[in-house]
């Protein structure tokens, strides 16, 4: 672990002017930069304490619909708010299935947008990596791919995004709110997060000292609350990574799908919006034949990154899975596994 | 001598009870103190710097840039290694594995150790590791069972034979009605005791006290004292819990032997703790296996030949190789069974004793091949077992010491509900549609003994103490000895001073081969035994007591008082007979070793049966074990709730063999890219399903005096093929790989 300085910002433009140099990190709870920096994968040189920073700790109903929810927020908090919860039971569902109760009661909202792939190969310092090492290589090309990307890769990198959290936000159309020496903007969560491209070392399009301060869910995201589900594929009950996972979002109008949100977890480096299948859907009678063709279309452009072609047709069932379950309605209450395959006893199909 | 432990036992107040653990308060309140707790006056704190190529050379390590970090006190490499009075590289019998000491510039394998940093605090020891910067000569990692044409090694396992059989399998296959081929893979597993292996080493000239996690106290001592040129008597190693051994700590590894040559380098006490990444390495693991079965039956589903090869991978410098065919030569009539291995040599750490090595990974074969056999022949898969149920032990014709499988076939499968089991795979469904599936294991492991030695005493007052340094890894040692103890003197728990956990006591043997209780209990029995017939003495023999003329063998010890056979009511305190005979206390030794004429005369195991019931998703291939129901016969049991944790810890075992555990490594540079426990997945909580075990009553006359035989490994076997026969029956898939992952369910 290199040297590195310690600066507790007491408000966000200090925190923005502490961040500015290059080398500087925000450190909330910590919970994945703390342990890349003990395994010497990122070495900052200055880390910038966010956790006093006053007002960041809220989760707001705003006064024309949509939620705003600070950027320190804990999962475990945000998932246990009722009023949230209610309005995007999705985002609940997907925040309980995330890591352990212990990792979600410390971690925070933007803590969970800015974490790193857990590619084996970034974690391992001896092996080449192009997101660690710009121009390195990518040594997880020809090597153990069961989790790897099959949707956005490119050459010089194959990792995933493991947020289950970003995965029904960037259904939603959150918007991410950022703070800079410049100024405050918005950027939508889906653009937030970059493919890999030929810089897979850019993870998202944050410039050097800008900062998340808030995300917000905006006021037709609650209109899908009824019929919403997170399903997550896993290789345990709880505590696992995604293999894939994803959230489905319906509007039904007169028996029929008036609008659909999709997207998926664990297959690029982004949490990945399937427009294209949520077309598919709009207008359709909700149903197996719909949403398989939803599914495919989904997954139209999919390509294994290596031994993982698996996770295309697995990800085409959970998509049919979890449109199933989201037309079937929003169950009453948060299933005992949450965004488990298990979770209810309800029919597999529709 | 049975007839006198049975005598005491069913007189006694403690065997049989399912008494909590003696050391739980201390364990939840966080009070019992495990090696690294140790803090002596003046400690240093050492770390393991390990290599990241699996073979090749260290040309460079930056020795000053270590140095000159503030807190830093010493970097050990090769060049000031304190000199050893044994070669690390010597093995003088199949218990002595070669041990990475600094000796050489050649690594051998991943997270190997290259030096070692001694400093004020861990902090800097960590920083000063990290600055020696290693560079290397690589050379290309040899990875995976294709590496090399396979050799048949001299032994396998700890000096078991590398191949056995009996009749002619070619002979009894070419006959058979039906015969299938199949092959079996099991993933490699490295061993993650939540403990990591950790070590306190302070010297004062040339006397050594180590406190680390040992499941071999006098194995510890010996090997320290041969190492490091020291009389034994000079050594202590003090390990009075562990934090789950499995194996692992049976033998000291390598890197709490540096701990103890940083502490003397440094002429302080040092402590070492391995961070958890670095237990992929130099702890040993249960190496991979691909394992070749051909059955035959005859028309009635008979077997006419079982034939059971496995191949399996060892190290490029040691020899340890998993000895997962042996399990065919205890399991299943056939009158031809053959057994065999080989080996390739990898550039990994040794393999090592896993709990249950060899059965549990021959178990998930063996179990699978059985069922595919039982298809074959169109019988249930209980009704095909019991068909081919040996009464006799297969290979070497002995018979059975005591086994009450057919018992545990019987109530396993009547608490699990069998009969219900619909004929045909992926036929059963719950209400949501899932697929249901039932499974069936048999579980086996030998019923060995070892040598220990106990010490035990009476005193004046009625009280009593037996001591010994026996190893609780978590089992149970603390409580269940003791009951053994306590009854063995005629006294209650509360009266018993027991010792334990301590070299300097008698030696107790190895906590591993799941026979501790039974071996070090039996030296508690000798021991306690003897110290009775002092007393017996002193009373029978003295006409003012109302024991005179009762003769030795007439009387029985309960409750701090001997006892006349013929007449209860007749009998007088142990402090009584001290008094009269002016003694303070009477004392004695006694030792366990096995009886090779019962061993050769019986074979002896432990049996059980297991059944699971899984749930398979349709679609989406995710499976969840949803019941697991064991029944098992181990001889005489001492604590019921102990031993039923056993089961527990076993089977959950089993269900982390058939679907979780396995150890990644990218064969190009031999590294384990998943050593961590969020990557490196056992089961947790929520994937642990209802389990229930079943204690089948057994009565054992020839394993040991006291009937004990063992449950500490059983449990996994039988359980790992019960759930892959189980995905099976749910789904029509035969997946012959562990772990079983949803993708190979998709279909």
């Amino acid at each position: 672990m290199n040297r590195f300085d310690y600066v507790r910002a007491g408000s966000v433009a200090e925190a923005v002017a502490a961040a500015a140099e290059p080398g500087a990190a925000y450190l909330a709870a910590g919970t994945n930069l703390l342990d890349l920096m003990k395994g010497g994968i990122t070495r900052p040189t200055r880390l910038v304490d966010v956790t006093h920073l006053p007002g960041l700790d809220r989760i707001e109903s705003l006064p024309g619909g949509g939620h705003r929810v600070g950027a320190l927020v804990r999962n475990s908090d945000l998932a246990y708010d009722a009023g949230f919860a209610r309005a995007y039971p999705a985002v609940a569902e997907a925040l309980l299935s995330g890591a352990s109760a212990q990792l979600r009661n410390a971690a925070t909202l933007a803590g969970n947008l800015m974490q790193r792939t857990r590619c084996p190969y970034f974690y391992d310092p001896a092996s080449a990596c192009n997101k660690r090492d710009p121009g390195a290589g990518c040594d997880a090309r020809g090597g153990e791919t069961r989790l790897h990307a099959v949707l956005g890769w490119s050459e010089h990198c194959i990792a995933t995004h493991p947020s289950d959290l970003c995965v029904p936000l960037v259904a939603l159309d959150a918007v991410v709110e950022i703070a800079g020496k410049a100024g405050s903007r918005e950027v939508a969560l889906d653009a937030f997060h970059r493919l890999p491209g030929d810089a897979p070392e850019r993870e998202t399009v944050l410039e050097p000292g800008e900062m998340i301060v808030s995300l917000r869910l905006p006021e037709d995201a609650a209109a899908f609350a009824g019929h919403s589900r997170y399903l997550k594929i896993r290789d345990r009950t709880s505590y696992a990574f995604a293999v894939v996972s994803a959230s489905a979002a319906l509007r039904l109008e007169g028996g029929r799908i008036g609008a659909a949100r999709l997207a998926l977890g664990g297959v690029a480096l982004k949490p990945w919006r399937a427009r294209a299948a949520e077309v598919v859907l709009a207008g359709a009678e909700p149903g197996e034949a719909s949403f398989r063709a939803a599914a495919d279309a989904a997954l139209a452009e999919a390509r294994p990154s290596g031994d993982n072609a698996f996770k295309i047709e697995l990800a085409r069932r959970l998509i049919v899975r979890t449109l199933t379950l989201a037309a079937a309605g929003t169950p009453e209450r948060m299933p005992a596994l949450p965004a488990s395959a298990f979770a209810d006893g309800s029919a597999l199909h529709a | 001598m049975p007839d006198i432990a049975y005598e005491q036992a069913r007189h006694g107040s403690s065997i049989g009870q399912p008494l909590t653990r003696r050391d739980g308060i201390l364990k939840v309140t966080g009070a019992a103190t495990y090696a690294a707790d140790n803090r002596p006056e003046g400690l240093l704190h050492a770390v393991v710097a390990v290599s990241r190529i699996a073979r090749g050379r260290v040309t460079h390590l930056d020795v000053a840039a270590a140095k000159g970090h503030p807190g830093v006190v010493a970097v050990m490499t090769g060049a000031n290694a304190p000199k050893l009075a044994q070669d690390p590289d010597a093995k003088d019998n199949p218990f002595m594995f070669r041990l990475d000491l600094l000796q050489s510039d050649q690594v051998r394998y991943a997270h190997q150790p290259i030096a070692v940093v001694i400093a004020e605090t861990l902090e800097a020891a960590t920083e000063g590791a990290e600055l020696l910067a290693p560079r290397y000569a690589v050379e290309p990692a040899r990875i995976g069972l294709d590496v090399e044409a396979p050799q048949e090694p001299d032994a396998v396992g700890a000096g078991d034979k590398a191949r056995a059989s009996r009749g002619d399998v070619e002979a009894g296959l070419a006959e058979a009605e039906r015969r299938i081929e199949t092959v079996y893979e099991t993933a490699a597993q490295y061993h993650n005791a939540l403990e990591p292996h950790a070590i306190v080493a302070q010297w004062d000239g040339d006397r050594l006290i180590v406190d680390t996690p040992s499941q071999g106290l006098g194995m510890a001592q010996m090997r320290l004292a041969a190492l490091f040129g020291l009389d034994p008597k000079n050594i202590l190693v003090r390990s009075p819990f562990l934090g789950g051994g499995f194996g692992s700590k049976g033998l000291l590894s390598g890197p709490q032997v540096l701990g103890v040559m940083a502490a003397k380098l440094v002429g302080r006490p040092v402590k070492l703790v391995l961070r958890r990444e670095q237990m992929f390495g130099p702890v040993g693991h249960r190496a991979e296996t691909r394992q070749t079965l051909r059955l035959g039956t005859d028309a009635s589903g008979a077997l006419t030949a079982l034939d059971h090869h496995t191949l399996t991978a060892t190290s490029s410098f040691d020899d340890f190789y998993e000895p997962a065919s042996a399990l065919s030569r205890y399991l299943y009539a056939a009158p031809a069974v053959s057994t065999g291995h080989s080996g390739v040599r990898v550039d990994t750490g040794t393999p090592l004793f896993m709990r249950a090595p060899g059965e549990a990974s021959g178990s998930v074969a063996l179990e699978g091949a059985i069922d595919e056999m039982a298809e074959a022949c169109g019988l249930d898969p209980l009704d095909f077992r019991l068909k081919n149920y040996a009464e006799a032990e297969p290979i070497s014709g002995r018979p059975f010491s005591s086994k009450a499988l057919r018992e545990c076939y019987a109530q396993g499968a009547a608490r699990f509900g069998w009969d219900k089991r619909a004929k045909a795979p992926r036929s059963m469904r719950d209400s949501a549609g899932r697929l249901v599936g039932y499974g069936v294991g048999t579980a086996l492991f030998p019923a060995l003994m070892m040598q220990a030695e106990a010490r035990a005493e009476i005193r004046a007052d009625g009280t009593g103490t037996v001591a010994l340094g026996a190893h609780d890894m978590g089992q149970g040692a603390w409580t269940a000895l003791a009951q053994i103890a306590a009854d063995g003197l005629g006294i209650d728990l509360a009266q018993l001073d027991f010792q334990s956990g301590r070299s300097d006591l008698p030696n107790a043997g190895i906590a591993g081969g799941s026979a501790h209780t039974a071996t070090a209990g039996s030296a508690i029995h000798s021991a306690t035994s003897a110290v009775l017939a002092q007393l017996a003495e002193l009373a029978t023999g003295d006409e003012r007591s109302p024991l005179y003329g009762a003769g030795n063998a007439g009387v029985f010890a309960r409750g701090g008082r001997l006892l006349r056979r013929d007449d209860e009511g007749r009998g007088e305190s142990f402090a009584d007979i001290l008094a009269r005979a002016g003694r303070a206390s009477v004392s004695a030794e006694g030792k366990a070793a096995p009886d090779s004429a019962s061993r050769e005369a019986y074979a002896m195991h432990s049996h059980g049966a297991v059944f699971a019931e899984v749930s398979v998703d349709p679609d989406l291939g995710q499976i969840r074990v949803t019941r697991l129901v064991g029944a098992f016969a181990a001889g005489r049991i001492v604590n019921p709730r102990l031993v039923t944790s056993q089961y527990y810890g076993g089977m959950i075992w089993g269900v982390s063999f058939a679907l979780h555990e396995n150890a990644v490594l990218d064969p190009r540079s031999g590294r384990v890219m998943n050593a961590n426990l969020g990557e490196y997945h056992v089961p947790v909580n929520a994937d642990v399903p209802a389990i229930e075990a079943i204690l089948v009553e057994e009565y054992d006359p020839h394993v040991n005096p006291l009937g004990i035989k063992g449950v500490g490994e059983i449990g996994i076997t039988g359980t790992a093929g019960a759930i892959a026969n189980a995905v099976y029956h749910a789904t029509g898939i035969r997946v012959r790989k562990t772990p079983i992952t949803l993708d190979l369910l998709l279909g």
